[in-house]
């Protein structure tokens, strides 16, 4: 029995439709990213350390609030004033966390925390009127855009919420508690444009 | 009867090529698309459609919008049934259909009109005069008085409609898309401002939907298309039909409730369309164009049907294309329904004479004059008569100041009477935003005095019934909200449109009597019946108040809210009292503006979506099982998991005496759990627990007891020292948010200082509790590089390593007094921990557990449950905890608290052992404790203290039980008496740790 490989499963692992692929062709479209390695960071901005902490995401911390910054597979979303989410590549999230520490040395915290939250992406023309049945942010384009991010509620679960492109497409970040909820009101929330197509 | 024969050949806003069929009470009719229910109605010559409230008196039609009183209608059936529509305002459909309210066995023969004949006898305040003796039969009357009283019927299946809402947010609001609106809309969306621009009716326009009148030179409804073309094609410009502000809110916070899919067929709107969408909208700035309201006059018997608003009448026949009657009468104190006149002129209906309260001459009267029309000048209606329907009216001349008659009566044939008693601006939203309302002696009206949030009002709304006026109003608070929202964009010229002169009004709140001392049935709100005579009678007895005067005889508190009759009850009122009406003031106008959906407050929360259940990774092995679930905070967690035919006492004893005698497992995953990391960790745990934490060395736990700063106990749980700066804290599950952001509140706003980061790893780990003497060989079975030994993994130490080829951490600490290890792997191999373990430990009688057995293992052992031995006032000594306060430590959290006078003196309630005489009885938690002996005669019993957990001990084959007893811990082998509905129990004080109490098994 210690020989069989173990099972890791995304809080939607049971929800087939939320493994399937993006489709252009809906004026909404909703996905589950499962598995990101998230990494909450803590350290003084102005401190030292974050210059090396800078080394090694590859790129700097994001120094206004609400904003993200990011490369490659990988980003950093403003949590608080000495508050971040790294988000990175499945898998990636022991390494990053490990070469972070060093880069902290004995300064602030960076704690795994990639299985207390799954991202689910929504995006499509429409994605805006459904994040807005169920979220008080404004997210036109002159208030939100691409690159920043916010903590919320959508419909009765927290969110980090992260717009990551114009389509406009968004990551919402969800407690994994919380994951079926919400997937399953996103769901019943887009029906009427997704229906429409 | 010919089809429809009162409908117009031609004009009007209807498509005459399709026919819509409807039923109103039980019989089938048919109108055209752009009627309303109550067009139609009147195009199929039904004048009688309801009966009134409390008299069940026959009414009609009496206007054409939201301020509707007396055509009230239950529309649809079975589950869609909707109680106490507006006919004005219900948008015909294919398959429609709609009943009369308040009468039985129907509309026409109601058997209720008996409490018209006896109207002497049912003044204001008649119920409350009435039926207060004797004083408990109230709750006999109230049921048959509001069963009598009638409105509409609920219905009671669900509602099988989709309901959703929307946050919007908007540079600028505008409630109403009349001329005011329009021009504002314009001005402010091009200057490329975000404007949602709303109206309650299915199409924009306003008035100028059926009003004669030209705008920029040509047809006002060109205008009309050309600027919604226009305004649709701003691309940050919504336009909102069939969507009514329901309230004006702090913050320029707006709810706006759109009646998505009301105007078709339930069976033909799109399934995954919402019925209704409530808005929730925050506006910088607001333009309130809301119009006005025309007043009825007050007369004897003024609810008649055929009675008819003077604009309504106008609007039925140029919008609907409807006659509203053969032969009219108008009765006004204003201008503005000779517009009516003219509009009666064009469909046919002929014109008996003109009534105008005015005695001088004025420009519209000599032009009704030239063209043939008889103006009866300085004249009022004084009565109307009829059965179902009006026959004929009285007239008399007014003397000089319209209090009395001054000449002899006449009577003159028609079967509709349009009146006017001038506009009151429609105020509502305004005065809801806070802001106050200043009386316009000149109009007659109250109109918004000064804002309170960033609002304006234009138009009609603001008391400028001119049309010039209302489009210049609305272009110039557009552009002004715009700029104030910081919108620099063009300005354009305002739309134009003639001047108009008009004459002044001629206030008239109550026409006189003929008669002296009758009661009159003069109606001034007709929805509630309320007459001049309830006002005059409540001011007598002393109502003099206008809020006093509401309660007291309804006017104004129906579902219209008295848009027709609020200014008449005031003016009356101010009349009796000898006060001005400023004076006497308004009440208060509350949101919504019309009545809102149930459902559409709800929106979508309702069902799974009402209240979302926290899961754990292992959830759907447990609801697999069958598992009996129980909320702990927002999660659910099984209590117990039933066998084939096994109740929940079964279930639960088998499960402890699997943990006593072989192994379970139970979900722990909700305990909460905060990752704590910085140099000053250790003096954070120093201060909010009450033991010292500097001794704990990497690898080991320590149990923790946390207070409020007065003494008493928060929340409990093990805390693990990971690292040199490293801790994991656990808390109970039902208070982890509730600890977080406790201990956030002091790093963030006390102790800036000090170096410490905590993060909630609640939900990133999963948590198997594996418990019972076999759990070293079910660990083993299920492959772990871990030690577990006995000394490899010592009591109250962490290791990490694998368990099932996982990585895990492995604490060895027990909450069931047995040999216990809690996994902890990442949330993504919860499942699959559960089930290598499930599969296992099959081999050595493993069994899930729940909560109960949790409960009842803990309580054999004395283990306390924060929030259930515990309640807010029981500090650690009261526990029997006094071995985990630290007193030689500087400070914590609670030390100073615990100092206080009550919390030290003797005789506070204690934590004790119960057991009972009978060891099979239960004593029932909760149960109230008292001297063995005590007499329950006396009032109150002296009580000792209650039980606080109690359960049946598999284990040892008896009840047993926990309580906070006075000064219980020196009462130790006294006898006491658990206070039962029926009887008492006897039981005798001892000890809490019933079950292994030198704790060998703990040691495994």
């Amino acid at each position: 029995m210690a020989d069989a490989v173990p099972v890791a499963r995304s809080p939607l692992a049971h929800l087939p439709e939320a493994a399937r692929e993006m489709r252009d062709d809906l004026a909404v479209s909703l996905r589950e990213r499962p598995l990101l390695g998230l990494l909450n960071l803590r350290l003084d901005a102005a401190s030292e350390a974050a210059q090396r902490v800078k080394a090694a995401l590859g790129f700097g911390l994001p120094g206004e609030p609400n904003r993200a910054t990011g490369e490659g597979g990988r980003s950093a979303l403003w949590l608080g004033p000495d508050e971040y989410l790294v988000v990175t590549e499945p898998g990636g999230e022991a390494a990053l966390a490990r070469s972070l520490a060093e880069a902290l040395q004995d300064r602030g915290a960076v704690t795994d925390v990639s299985d207390g939250r799954t991202a689910i992406e929504i995006a499509g023309s429409r994605a805006r009127d459904v994040l807005a049945t169920g979220c008080s942010l404004d997210l036109h384009p002159r208030v939100f855009r691409a690159g920043q991010c916010a903590q919320s509620g959508l419909a009765k679960a927290r969110i980090i919420l992260h717009q990551i492109d114009d389509r406009p497409g968004y990551r919402v970040f969800v407690e994994r508690s919380h994951a079926e909820y919400l997937w399953l009101w996103l769901m019943d929330a887009a029906a009427e444009y997704r229906a429409a197509t | 009867m010919p089809p429809q024969p009162f409908r117009l050949p031609q004009g009007g806003r209807i498509d005459r090529s399709r026919s819509l069929a409807f039923t109103f009470n039980g019989r089938r009719y048919d109108g055209h698309p752009g009627d309303t229910l109550a067009s139609a109605l009147l195009a199929n010559g039904v004048a009688l459609v309801a009966r009134s409230f409390k008299y069940h008196r026959p009414r009609g039609v009496m206007s054409a919008g939201a301020e509707e009183a007396c055509a009230f209608v239950q529309l649809g059936e079975g589950a869609r049934s909707d109680p106490n529509c507006r006919a004005t305002q219900i948008e015909l459909f294919d398959g429609l259909t709609a009943a009369s309210l308040n009468c039985w066995p129907n509309v026409q023969l109601d058997f209720g009109v008996v409490s018209d004949r006896l109207h002497r006898l049912l003044p204001a305040g008649f119920y409350y005069k009435t039926f207060m003796w004797p004083r408990r039969g109230w709750l006999t009357y109230e049921k048959l008085i509001r069963r009598a009283a009638g409105l509409g019927r609920a219905p009671s299946e669900p509602d099988p409609d989709r309901y959703e809402k929307r946050f919007a947010h908007a540079d600028l609001l505008i409630a109403g898309g009349g001329p005011a609106g329009l021009a504002a809309a314009l001005a402010a969306g091009r200057t490329g401002a975000r404007v949602i621009l709303a109206d309650e009716n299915g199409e924009f326009g306003g008035q100028l939907l059926w009003r004669d009148a030209e705008i920029d030179g040509e047809p006002a409804l060109r205008w009309v298309e050309r600027s919604l073309a226009e305004l649709s094609s701003l691309p940050e410009v919504r336009l909102l039909p069939r969507s009514t502000v329901a309230g004006y809110y702090d913050h320029n916070f707006l709810t706006v409730l759109e009646r998505v899919t009301d105007h078709l067929s339930p069976f033909a709107a799109p399934t995954a369309t919402p019925r209704q969408r409530l808005w929730k909208v925050r506006a910088r700035q607001v333009v309130l164009a809301t119009g006005a309201i025309e007043r009825p006059l007050v007369f004897i018997n003024n609810d008649l049907p055929g009675i008819m608003l003077a604009g309504a009448a106008q609007a039925y026949i140029r919008r609907h294309a409807v006659r509203p009657g053969g032969r009219a009468v108008i009765f006004t104190n204003n201008d503005s329904a000779y517009e009516t006149v003219a509009a009666l002129s064009e469909a046919g209906v002929a014109i008996t004479a003109v009534i105008d309260a005015r005695a001088g001459d004025t420009a519209a009267a000599e032009a009704c004059l030239r063209r043939g029309i008889e103006v009866l000048r300085g004249h009022a209606v004084i009565d109307a008569s009829g059965g179902h329907a009006l026959r004929e009216v009285t007239v008399a001349p007014l003397d000089g100041s319209a209090t009395a008659l001054a000449g002899a009566a006449s009577t003159l044939r028609c079967d509709l009477l349009c009146v006017s008693g001038g506009w009151s601006p429609t105020v509502h939203l305004f005065s809801q935003s806070g802001g106050k309302l200043a009386f316009d002696a000149a109009s007659g009206c109250f109109i918004p005095g000064e804002s309170r949030q960033a609002e304006r009002s234009a138009g009609a709304a603001r008391g400028s019934f001119d049309l010039a006026a209302c489009l210049a109003e609305g272009h110039a608070a557009g552009l002004a909200a715009a700029r104030a929202a910081g919108f620099a964009g063009p300005d354009s010229p305002p739309p134009q449109a003639p001047a108009q002169a008009m004459s002044p009004i001629r206030p008239l709140w109550e026409v006189p009597s003929p008669h002296q001392g009758r009661r009159d049935r003069k109606f001034v709100d007709l929805q509630n019946d309320v007459t001049a005579a309830d006002i005059a009678l409540a001011a007598r007895e002393g109502y003099r108040s206008v809020e006093h005067t509401k309660r007291y005889t309804t006017a104004g508190m129906g579902v219209d809210q008295g848009k027709t009759g609020n200014l008449n009850t005031l003016a009356i009122l101010a009349g009796e009292t000898q006060g001005a009406i400023p004076a006497v003031g308004t009440t208060t106008f509350r949101p919504p503006y019309t009545p809102v959906t149930i459902g559409a407050l709800a929106g979508r929360g309702v069902g799974d979506f009402y209240d979302p259940v926290r899961k754990t990774p292992m959830s759907p092995w447990h609801e697999a099982r069958g598992a009996v679930f129980e909320p702990v905070g927002k999660w659910r967690r099984p209590l117990y998991y039933p066998g084939p035919g096994e109740g929940m006492e079964a279930a639960v004893r088998r499960e402890c005496l699997a943990v006593r005698n072989a192994v379970g497992l139970c979900d722990a995953s909700t305990l909460g759990k905060i990752d704590i990391k910085g140099r000053d960790a250790v003096t954070l745990l120093d201060r909010v627990y009450t033991n010292s934490w500097g001794s704990l060395a990497i690898g080991r736990c320590r149990y923790g007891l946390m207070l409020k700063d007065d003494g008493m106990v928060f929340d409990d749980g093990v805390t693990t020292r990971l690292g040199e700066r490293h801790y994991l804290m656990t808390t109970t599950s039902g208070h982890a948010e509730a600890v977080f952001g406790w201990l956030e509140e002091w790093l963030q706003c006390e102790w800036l200082g000090l170096d410490v980061y905590l993060t909630s790893v609640t939900t990133h780990w999963a948590t198997a509790m594996l418990a019972g003497p076999r759990a070293r060989e079910v660990l083993a079975a299920a492959g772990t590089d871990i030690d577990t030994s006995r000394a490899g993994s010592p009591y109250m130490t962490v290791r990490e390593g694998h368990v099932a080829g996982i990585p895990a951490r492995l604490f060895r600490v027990s909450f069931t007094g047995e040999l216990s290890f809690e996994i902890n792997v990442p949330a993504r191999y919860g499942l699959a921990l559960w089930e290598t373990l499930m599969a296992a430990g099959a081999a050595f009688g493993i069994e899930p557990i729940g909560t109960e057995a949790l409960h009842v293992l803990r309580a054999e052992k004395g283990y306390i449950v924060v929030g259930h031995d515990t309640d807010g006032t029981v500090t650690p000594y009261d526990l029997g905890m006094g071995w985990i306060v630290d007193q030689k430590k500087p400070d914590f959290i609670g030390k100073r608290g615990l100092r206080r006078s009550d919390l030290v003196r003797t005789g506070r309630r204690q934590l004790v052992g119960l057991l009972t005489d009978d060891p099979a009885q239960i004593i029932p938690e909760g149960s109230q404790i008292v001297r063995s002996g005590a007499s329950l005669a006396a009032t109150p019993v002296p009580m000792l203290g209650h039980v606080t957990s109690s359960y049946w001990s598999p284990a040892l084959q008896r009840s047993i039980a926990m309580a906070l007893i006075e000064g219980g811990q020196d009462r130790q082998g006294e006898a006491v008496e658990a206070v039962l509905p029926d009887r008492t129990l006897r039981a005798v004080i001892g000890t809490s740790r019933f079950y292994d109490p030198e704790g060998v098994r703990l040691h495994g």
